[in-house]
């Protein structure tokens, strides 16, 4: 049968080429090999691939499109539920929504879905097929999207394609949130999302950059003075967590949230070109086991690091990061040293990290997410060299934009509470999505919420009758 | 609205100290006094932190000082007026606490001089007695002299080389003033962390409260990083964000200084011809006020 030949594989770089250098590690389907992976689909009456997928593309109707070679219509298809397929593609974690669902997947092997949905977005862009949909006519009604992730970004795209006037308020010089500043060129290479970004304001959205809301103004400010009708809040969860443990803030201790964005955002792998340094590790250890984790690792590896290493506090098959990212980290030299927890770092007498000291645990009972917890094993305290450590165990809410916003209800660990319907605050015709109200999450979700939320505030504002402004 | 940063005016006021007046009304109106921006000269400069050292809200614009200390700075001086900044990020930080507390006693060193102006004029706003202490190498390197003079009460100046005012720093002006029988209710001081740093061990004795501008290596600057972080009472604050007010007597200055210099090896690289390639910053900033015209 159809589905029993192979699973196509992704041509890469070689392990130990691409270690040493930024380039993308997989190089993308030619039109054979995807061709050849869509010929394995089904199309199932009733799929299931839909079910896995948090924003439900419509799966087997893209892949028939590639089937019958209309690649960009398969790109087309794929944006009617997801705004950024060529981002989604490389990083959404497939294994465990679509291809975890898909019925091939019970007998063979999944429809490799994500390689396929990278493949058209990429053919779309490259061929330069991409169609700037034409505007609604305009509603007169204005909205303001703070912060240009993945979230704010599909609010943004689809308010404008409804005809609203949209400003996007951007903290940093540079749009795409995440994407830009976090997640490493080798995997998501900057030009794609610039791409997505330089659509967005084809089709009409205002982009401001260096507007740090909260200080520069206020959502009140916003609303009453310059005219907007409803604000979206998509700042993501940026504020980097430490453990709290002595010597924390010795030199060559990052967060990972700064040695990413100067390797990223700042290009610092370029230095002296770029003007903003790194320092650059042998002994490189990073603590933490998810994505934001995998993505230190293997830039320390690209950086030099003669030994890169992911210390996490739980087992293997606890890793929360994406299967593709654990692998390649694996392939590419990174070691794991699981069931380990750091407990204090010692410095040289320059002030830099040269040792940690280690605990090792076990896992007990599970905890109330149903993962079992990880408990010190008393005496087993070791040293472990190194000469940098980024600390890669989450984020929380970043509290800038909030002392200027005392109205808006957020949960105890200060993410915004929203009605999941509609994505919309304790405040009328203010609204939030992503990171900011689930936590670190993922970029489809980000984007889902967004879509949610543009709806919600269409709706909403078609109700509203029309206002006259002062502006 | 496009905001483009255009620099209007630009003049070297006393050598290595460079005047910049930038228009943009947004952070014109929104700036606080003990805030600064973040700025990048051009696209592939770094963020660095100013402070803002006043505004003119209608004029829409900001002054900012800028001492040449490595490539970043030099970057920024190298534009003409009519140039625009690539980046201009801001009000950013909070605002220096400024209420009625009776006698006030400001310190500025290096680009501080500049920067203590609005908090001296929002000191006095408030009703305060204000005393500012300025400071600098030698007599043509002080600025900025006349605008603070005009909002405070008292103005001393000091300079390391006797040519103008007390001969020392700061803190000895302070300790003569002290040693006279001035009392102050409130001290604040802006400026190399070295000066901050015998600043607030200048005020520890008679326990005056003492905000410091701290000027920790930022990145982003809206508590984004972490890379910005000091140790103030035992706890772990960014700097950008927390403060850049801080309390003096409560800073880990040790871990600070250390921090500070964590680039010094790329700052060399980067700017192979520092006029102070002889020493390490660690060094420089533990002997020395860095800058005052070095
Ligand atoms: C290193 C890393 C790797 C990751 N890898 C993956 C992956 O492989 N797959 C996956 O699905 N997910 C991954 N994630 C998670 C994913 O990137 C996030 O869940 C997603 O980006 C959240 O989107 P968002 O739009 O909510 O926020 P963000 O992407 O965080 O964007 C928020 C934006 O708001 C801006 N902002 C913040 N405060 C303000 C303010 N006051 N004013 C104006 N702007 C402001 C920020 O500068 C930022 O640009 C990763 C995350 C990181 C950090
Ligand atoms: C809140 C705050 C306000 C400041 N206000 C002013 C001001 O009004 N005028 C002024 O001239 N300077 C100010 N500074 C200092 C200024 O940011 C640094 O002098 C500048 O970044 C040096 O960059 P450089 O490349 O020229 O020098 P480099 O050779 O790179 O470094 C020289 C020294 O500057 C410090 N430094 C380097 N990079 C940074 C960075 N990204 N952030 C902070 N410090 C850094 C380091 O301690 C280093 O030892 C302020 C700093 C802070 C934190
Ligand atoms: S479940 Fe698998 S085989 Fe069925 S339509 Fe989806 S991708 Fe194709
Ligand atoms: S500069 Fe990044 S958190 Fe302060």
């Amino acid at each position: 049968m159809i589905g029993s030949s192979p699973r196509t594989k992704m041509p890469e770089q070689p392990p130990e080429i691409r270690a040493r250098n930024f380039k993308e590690v997989p190089f993308g389907l030619s039109e054979e090999l995807a061709l050849s992976e869509a010929s394995r689909c089904l199309n199932c009456k009733n799929p299931l691939c839909v079910q896995g997928c948090p924003v439900g593309v419509k799966i087997p109707e893209f892949i028939k499109l590639i089937k019958e070679e209309q690649f960009a219509a398969a790109a087309r298809k794929i944006k009617e539920t997801n705004a950024l397929p060529a981002v989604c593609g490389r990083v959404c974690p497939q294994e465990v929504q679509c291809e975890a669902k898909c019925i091939l997947g019970i007998k063979h092997e999944p429809v490799a879905i994500g390689y396929l949905e990278r493949f058209c977005a990429d053919y779309e862009r490259e061929m330069e097929l991409t169609e700037i949909p034409e505007p609604a006519p305009p509603t007169g009604k204005r909205v303001a999207v703070i912060g240009s992730g993945p979230s704010g970004l599909t609010v943004a795209g689809d308010l404008v394609k409804l005809g609203h006037e949209v400003v996007i308020f951007e903290a940093l010089h540079k749009p795409g949130g995440v994407l830009t500043y976090g997640i490493p060129e080798f995997r998501l290479p900057k030009k794609i999302v610039q791409a997505e970004v330089d659509n967005l304001i084809k089709q009409g959205a205002d982009l401001q950059v260096d507007s740090v809301m909260g200080k520069m103004r206020s959502v009140d400010e916003l609303m009453n003075e310059d005219g907007f009708d409803a604000v979206y809040i998509g700042v993501g969860a940026g504020l980097p967590r430490f453990m709290n443990i002595p010597g924390e803030n010795l030199n060559n201790i990052y967060s990972a949230n700064e040695y990413l964005t100067r390797v990223n955002l700042m290009k610092a792998y370029l230095f002296p070109i770029y003007a903003t340094p790194v320092e650059k590790g042998k002994k490189v250890a990073v603590i933490g086991g998810g994505n934001v984790a995998m993505d230190s690792v293997r830039t320390a590896l690209r950086l030099g690091a003669e030994k890169a290493m992911i210390v996490y506090r739980r087992a293997k098959e606890q890793l929360p990061g994406r299967k593709e990212e654990v692998h390649h980290a694996e392939q590419e030299g990174v070691e794991f040293h699981l069931l380990h927890n750091p407990i204090r770092y010692i410095g040289d007498e320059n002030g830099c990290v040269k040792a940690m000291e280690c605990i090792k645990m076990e896992l007990g009972e599970p905890d109330s997410s149903g993962r079992r917890r990880p408990i010190p094993i008393e005496g087993s305290e070791f040293m472990l060299e190194c000469d940098m450590v980024i600390v890669s165990i989450g984020t929380g809410a970043n509290p800038v934009i909030f002392s200027t916003l005392p109205d808006v209800n957020r949960n105890k660990w200060g993410y915004i509470e929203v009605n999941e319907e509609t994505m919309e605050t304790s405040k009328p015709f203010v609204y939030a999505g992503g990171d900011i109200v689930t936590g670190s999450a993922t970029v489809i979700q980000a984007m889902g919420a967004g879509r949610i939320a543009a709806n919600a505030i269409h709706k909403k504002l078609s109700e509203q009758p029309k206002k006259k402004k002062d502006k | 609205m496009v905001r483009e940063y255009r620099i209007i005016e630009k003049s070297e006021i006393v050598p290595n100290v460079h005047k910049f007046v930038i228009r943009d009304h947004s952070i014109a109106r929104k700036a606080q006094a003990g805030q600064f921006v973040l700025v990048m000269a051009n696209e592939k400069g770094e963020r660095i932190p100013l402070t803002l050292s006043d505004w003119d809200l209608k004029e829409g614009t900001i002054t900012l000082y800028v001492l040449e200390l490595g490539v970043s700075t030099m970057e920024l001086i190298d534009l003409c007026e009519g140039d625009s900044l690539f980046s201009l990020a801001g009000p950013l930080g909070h605002e220096a606490e400024v209420k009625k507390f009776g006698r006030v006693l400001l310190g500025g060193g290096c680009f501080g001089v500049g920067g203590i102006y609005p908090i001296a004029k929002a000191m006095k706003e408030e009703g305060n007695h204000v005393t500012a202490i300025i400071e600098a190498r030698s007599n043509y390197l002080i600025y900025n002299q006349e605008e603070i003079g005009s909002v405070v009460d008292e103005l001393y100046i000091t300079t390391s080389d006797g040519s103008m005012g007390l001969k020392g720093h700061v803190q000895d002006q302070l300790a003569e003033l002290i040693k006279n029988g001035k009392r102050y209710d409130r001290a604040y001081f802006m400026g190399c962390t070295f000066m901050l740093m015998k600043c607030s061990e200048a005020t520890r004795p008679q326990k005056i409260p003492t905000g410091v501008a701290l000027n920790a290596i930022m990145l982003d600057g809206t508590g984004m990083c972490g890379c910005c972080r000091v140790s103030v009472g035992g706890e772990t604050k960014f700097a950008c964000v927390d403060g850049p007010e801080l309390d003096g007597h409560a800073v880990d200055w040790d871990e600070l200084f250390i921090r500070k210099h964590i680039y010094r090896e790329e700052e060399a690289v980067s700017y192979q011809s520092h006029a102070c390639r002889s020493m390490t910053g660690y060094e420089r900033d533990r002997k020395t006020p860095e800058g005052g015209g070095a």
